[in-house]
């Protein structure tokens, strides 16, 4: 007898697999999910935009023999000493405690290697990346951890945190496998326990104080560094706007794709806007206070190629900062440690449980077994060399467009593949001359 | 020898610039500021022994991230007095705005006055003694040193607290998350008699009780939820 045909089992789109073992998994804990990185939805990305190139109308210049600079000078509005850098690309502020000594010291030698800059993170500044950090970056971070004026006066340059683009309007949580002696000296709190990093500065409230806070730290640096300002992507053109207000010479603005060491999964997915959609906000609001250009801005969030690094740059930013590709880099999720993510419930690519501090490839722990699969000064080069090949290809690219440095990229240079990232990008969608809200229309 | 700066006449620049090379000289010079008129990140980042008197009343984050100076203003203080501190004594002979030695790390903050709200918050190992009252949230994750209140405390005192030890003569309207009540030792007292000696206070460590962390809040725990 012939069998009956059957439909084939139907997968839940609203209840997928992963959503189910989301629902077990809170059901058996209580707790939520805690995780690092950024945002692993699919938004509107830079993927979603190209290039024209040179045609009739523009002269392109020959991709192997004619320059274009990629220089980059970063806090000219007040400091007295700005901060140039050879590449646009600059490396964000991740923590010592979330990171281990040799990640740190690999990410100042990658940077300074290939001329550009890196960041602390909160839990304060390390000799190793003091000590391999050419051009280093101190995060200025409401917990204040580790914060002492001496490193202050020893950075380059001084970032005032006021939120990320994972987390914004969140603090952060690290949690005390990682607490170390060693991490727990450096932020005054007890081995072992959860460090809560706060979401909000202990001892300013809104841009008028800050702007007071930003005079503070001027005069304990005899106004020689830069002040940046970093801010989540939630409300990028009054973010901005304030942030100039209060003084910044730089903005640091973090869309959701950028990552963090750990936060709840539920507030990475769902708070904050995707990096593309925060750009030309913040680039409209500098414009309006005439400061484009005179204010630097910072994009980070999701930037993986030297295309990224050339369509930011495109739609007015002046440099990017990258976080998760920069640990990609040294060593971060590599498949030759694809058994050991199996033991720990993941798989290459998508390991993310930073926190527990049981990293395989030595970047996201403090265990000291661990640390040394790390070697800093290998993973220093990997890094440069990924530095390089992002400088590389924002080169070309910007020579196809005719471009004799790179920050002479335009939107003009640019169409989008869907209406969101045209609506977005505020670049017309790919064949027309139109994009979403565009005057006129 | 005192120097005077007049700052009807001398601007903060330069205040700034005399004082902090006048500290790293390491000379233990005294300087006396004339006319403050409420300016703001007065004599901040000193780095060395050295004297500074204020005649007047301060604006924000006078005396941030001392170390080693001793700095007095004669008068009362804006938000963020002696913010981040790390060594030295700051007193205020008035009383001080909020944020009062938000993230100190060490030294001697002695207000004669009262302190307004989070006075303390974050403090990593500074001592404040407030002769007064201090208002809400204060010593607000607080992680190390002493909060001594010769007066009463506001509202949600010692608030996730960590491991910094509060001492209230007064009343404490409501305790903070995580904040109790713990008996007070020997040790304690001790502590206590020294800092009061230090600041110049006119109480005995017996009328005090101490605050401190029932530390059920160091390691999340899903069954400590409600206490937020």
């Amino acid at each position: 007898m012939d069998k009956t045909p059957q439909t084939m089992p139907r997968q839940s789109w609203t209840f997928s697999n992963e959503t189910n073992s989301e629902i077990r998994r809170a059901a058996a804990t209580g707790i939520y999910d805690i995780r690092g990185g950024g945002a692993k939805r699919r938004v509107p990305h830079f993927d979603d935009l190209l290039f024209l190139g040179a045609s009739m109308s523009r002269y392109p210049l020959e991709g192997y023999r004619e320059k274009c600079d990629t220089s980059v000078t970063l806090g000219t509005r007040f400091a007295k000493k700005p901060i140039e850098l050879k590449i646009p690309v600059t490396i964000a502020g991740m923590s010592f405690g979330a990171l281990s000594g040799p990640a740190k010291e690999a990410l100042g030698r990658g940077a300074t290697m290939a001329g550009t800059s890196t960041t602390t993170g909160d839990g304060g500044m390390t000799e190793e990346e003091r000590g391999h950090s050419e051009k280093l970056v101190y995060q200025y971070l409401p917990s204040r951890y580790g914060m002492n004026p001496d490193d202050l006066r020893r950075a380059d340059a001084i970032e005032v945190v006021v939120g990320q683009g994972a987390k914004p309007g969140g603090g952060g949580m690290l949690l005390g496998q990682k607490i170390t002696e060693r991490v727990a000296g450096m932020r005054d709190l007890p081995v072992g326990i959860d460090q809560r990093s706060a979401c909000r500065h202990p001892d300013w409230t809104g841009p008028d104080d800050l702007e007071i806070k930003i005079l503070e730290l001027r005069e304990i640096t005899n106004w020689e560094k830069p002040i940046y300002i970093k801010i989540g992507g939630a409300r990028p053109y009054y973010d901005t706007a304030l942030a100039v207000k209060a003084g910044a010479d730089v903005v640091v603005l973090d869309g959701m794709q950028g990552g963090t060491a750990a936060t709840q999964d539920v507030f990475i997915e769902h708070v904050g806007q995707p990096t593309l959609a925060c750009i030309r906000p913040a680039v409209q609001a500098l414009q309006d206070l005439g400061m484009h250009r005179d204010v630097q801005l910072v994009v980070s969030g999701g930037i993986r190629t030297g295309a990224d690094v050339a369509k930011a740059l495109a739609l007015g930013a002046d440099a990017v900062a990258i976080g998760t590709a920069a640990l990609v880099a040294l060593g971060d999720n590599d498949p030759k440690w694809e058994a050991e993510y199996q033991k720990l419930g993941s798989t290459t690519g998508a390991y993310d449980d930073w926190h527990e501090g049981r990293d395989p490839a030595g970047i996201t722990t403090q265990d000291p077994e661990l640390m040394k699969r790390l070697d800093p000064i290998a993973a220093g080069r990997r890094l440069r060399n990924y530095l390089s090949v992002l400088t590389l290809e924002c080169q070309t690219i910007a020579r196809a467009c005719g471009h004799n440095h790179v920050h002479n990229l335009e939107p003009e240079d640019l169409c989008a593949l869907t209406m969101e990232a045209a609506a977005m990008a505020q670049v017309p969608l790919a064949g027309t001359n139109w994009y979403p809200g565009k005057p006129g229309f | 020898m005192t120097t005077t700066l007049d700052m009807t006449s001398t601007p903060l620049r330069d205040v700034n610039v005399t004082l902090q090379a006048a500290a790293r000289a390491q000379a233990n010079e005294t300087y006396v500021i004339a006319n403050p008129r409420g300016a703001h990140a007065m004599a901040c980042g000193l780095d060395g022994p050295l004297s500074v008197t204020i005649k007047g009343p301060t604006g924000y984050y006078c005396a941030g991230m001392n170390k080693e100076a001793s700095v007095t203003v004669e008068g009362s203080a804006g938000p963020g007095v002696a913010e981040n501190m790390m060594s030295g004594v700051v007193t205020i002979e008035g009383d001080a705005s909020q944020y009062a030695g938000a993230t100190g790390h060490g030294g001697l903050l002695n207000i004669k006055g009262n302190a307004s709200s989070r006075c303390g918050i974050s403090m990593k190992g500074i001592d404040i003694v407030v002769h007064g009252n201090i208002g809400h949230m204060s010593a607000f994750m607080a992680q190390k040193g002493n909060l001594v209140v010769l007066g009463d405390a506001g509202d949600a005192l010692g608030d996730s607290l960590y491991e910094a030890r509060l001492f209230v003569r007064g009343s404490v309207k409501s305790l903070g998350a995580d904040c109790i009540e713990k008996e007070m030792r020997p040790e304690h007292l001790e502590t206590l008699k020294t800092l009061l000696e230090q600041a110049g206070a006119d109480a005995k460590p017996e009328e005090f009780k101490r605050y401190g962390s029932a530390r059920k809040l160091y390691n999340f725990n899903i069954d400590h939820a409600d206490e937020y």
